[in-house]
């Protein structure tokens, strides 16, 4: 399974609108780089499963679960989205 | 396009208010694509529409092909109301900022082709052209790069790698605006040449330099979208050192603010000019946010935020907006009829939505402040929590939402019946003409 696949269900849902990847999304939700990281998998298979107070029950299959976590988990492993742990230079520069 | 904007806006806004509203058939991932993508609509048609009623009074002749240009728009309608309707249908493109299904964008690029080729035609020869045809055509070749380039994800080659794919997707972002901003900022150069009376300014050489500058940012000042990217530093450096070339135009509007006041005074009857000022206004608020953002050591705290919203409405709306419908009251102020601009009314509307705009700028900046101290602190509440503590900011942008568009309807309502006032006088002065012919004959 590649994140390809999980990619595809992140856009044809639109969850860009809402969440965020490395800062890049909307803000009605939080930002979900490193979710995968900071949660197991059954917190975040809740959340997909079912929705929030403020999230829609999208109603996804199980395969579109699977894909969804693989996306996440690549994400998470392709770097850092916390901006409280980068390092600030004096040149004004940043890193991660 | 500007009301629908509005109207998927103030939901959008709403559903932050109250969260779950219409959770479940009109949720935000709907409401937000349909803002934005009305908003940019808006901004692209009347760029476009300028772009053809300037060009023709410079060159004094008709466009090459009005039959093109009615093909242009008859693409650009219906697709539009097709990617309007695909959203209500949970049909998206799901990239962030402005994204529709790829197979609706087969009719903007078709357009835009159809755009560059009667512009260019119509244009002639392009040696000795003033600043502003530069930067039309400037605008239009890179819409059309950038607009394609946004595309490439469709590759598997381009979005296998995520974040290859991120760097790629804010590069077409960042420049596309760039070019849209070419095509406004040409045509008010062009609108405030008429005003003036001063043809010198359009084929100065600090035009040029300001051009130049402005399309080296097109191209390279992209990376502050992406500085907390895990990608190569170069990336960071370049766009850090060029968005300071900024300084320099930042520089030349606090120069000339003294001679900027004295032509507002000038001018302060004409409601084109009056669009023109404000705008001013918001550029240099808008530029000093800008320049403070491409600096990686401050973006690490604004990204992310609701700061980076403040900048994009302080910019679409604030900006962009202003300078349309400046040139949309320079347009329909048809000279030619008795019917004059109820200017007391337009006056009325933009104090309106200058002072929310400033509320709603404000607001925006202070939920940034808020949201940026929760991501920089070690241990995060829960999102809900700061969701909570942001309430009262968001109620305030509401608000004052309500209050731009109070104000923008206070302005697009007059015109309009102003621009059919004058067709009807138009028409009734015709027949007038005909049936006295008519008479003598």
């Amino acid at each position: 399974m590649n994140a390809l696949e999980g990619k595809q269900v992140w856009q044809k849902y639109n969850c860009n609108a809402c969440h965020q990847l490395y800062g890049q999304g909307g803000y009605l939700g939080p930002d979900l780089t490193n979710i995968y990281s900071k949660r197991d998998t059954s917190y975040i298979n809740a959340f997909i499963s079912t929705g929030t107070t403020v999230m829609p029950d999208f109603h996804l299959t199980e395969k579109e679960k699977q894909y969804l976590l693989t996306f996440f988990k690549n994400i998470d492993a392709s770097g850092n989205a916390d901006p409280g742990s980068f390092t600030i230079n004096r040149d004004g520069s940043i890193e991660q | 396009m500007l009301s629908t904007g509005f109207i998927f806006g103030l939901t959008g806004a709403l559903q932050y208010v109250l969260p779950g509203f219409l959770k479940q058939v009109f949720s935000f991932e709907r409401t937000r694509p349909l803002h934005v993508s009305s908003i940019v609509f808006w901004i692209l048609l009347c760029s476009m529409g300028a772009v053809f009623v300037y060009l023709q009074q410079h060159t004094g002749k008709k466009i090459f092909s009005s039959r093109l240009l009615q093909i242009q728009l008859g693409l650009f309608v219906i697709d539009i109301i097709l990617i309007l309707i695909s959203y209500c249908f949970g049909v998206f493109g799901g990239r962030e900022y402005w994204e529709f299904n790829p197979l609706l964008a087969i009719p903007v690029i078709a357009g835009w082709i159809l755009f560059g080729y009667n512009f260019i035609r119509s244009v002639g020869n392009i040696k000795n052209q003033p600043v502003y045809v530069w930067m039309w055509i400037t605008g239009i070749v890179f819409f059309l790069f950038t607009f394609l380039e946004s595309y490439l994800w469709i590759f598997p080659y381009f979005s296998r790698h995520l974040v290859n794919d991120m760097t790629v997707q804010w590069k077409s972002y960042g420049s596309m605006v760039g070019a849209w901003n070419m095509l406004i900022y040409g045509s008010s150069i062009y609108l405030m040449e008429k005003i003036s009376g001063n043809k010198q300014y359009a084929r100065s050489k600090i035009a040029f330099i300001l051009y130049a500058t402005g399309l080296f940012n097109l191209m390279f000042n992209w990376g502050h979208h992406i500085y907390t990217l895990p990608t190569h530093h170069y990336i960071q450096y370049i766009s850090y050192a060029v968005s300071m070339t900024e300084l320099f135009i930042l520089g030349r509007i606090i120069f000339q603010w003294k001679s900027t006041l004295k032509a507002a005074q000038k001018y302060r009857h004409h409601m084109a000019y009056r669009f023109l000022w404000y705008a001013d206004i918001w550029i240099f608020l808008n530029l000093v946010l800008a320049i403070l953002m491409s600096v990686p050591a401050v973006n690490v705290y604004t990204h992310g935020t609701h700061i980076t919203v403040a900048h994009a409405m302080g910019t679409t709306i604030g900006i962009n907006s202003f300078l349309l419908l400046g040139i949309a009251c320079d347009i329909l102020e048809d000279t030619s009829v008795s019917a004059r601009l109820n200017t007391r009314l337009l006056k009325k509307g933009q104090q309106l939505t200058n002072v929310s705009l400033f509320v709603f700028w404000i607001a925006l900046i202070g939920a940034g402040i808020v949201k940026s101290k929760w991501q920089m602190s070690p241990i995060k509440p829960a999102y809900f929590e700061l969701m909570l503590q942001l309430r009262p900011y968001f109620m305030t942008f509401f608000f004052a939402g309500i209050g731009i568009t109070t104000g923008f309807m206070i302005i697009i309502i007059p015109l309009i019946r102003h621009h059919f006032r004058c067709k009807n006088l138009r028409k009734e002065e015709n027949d007038k003409i005909n049936q006295q012919q008519a008479t003598a004959a």
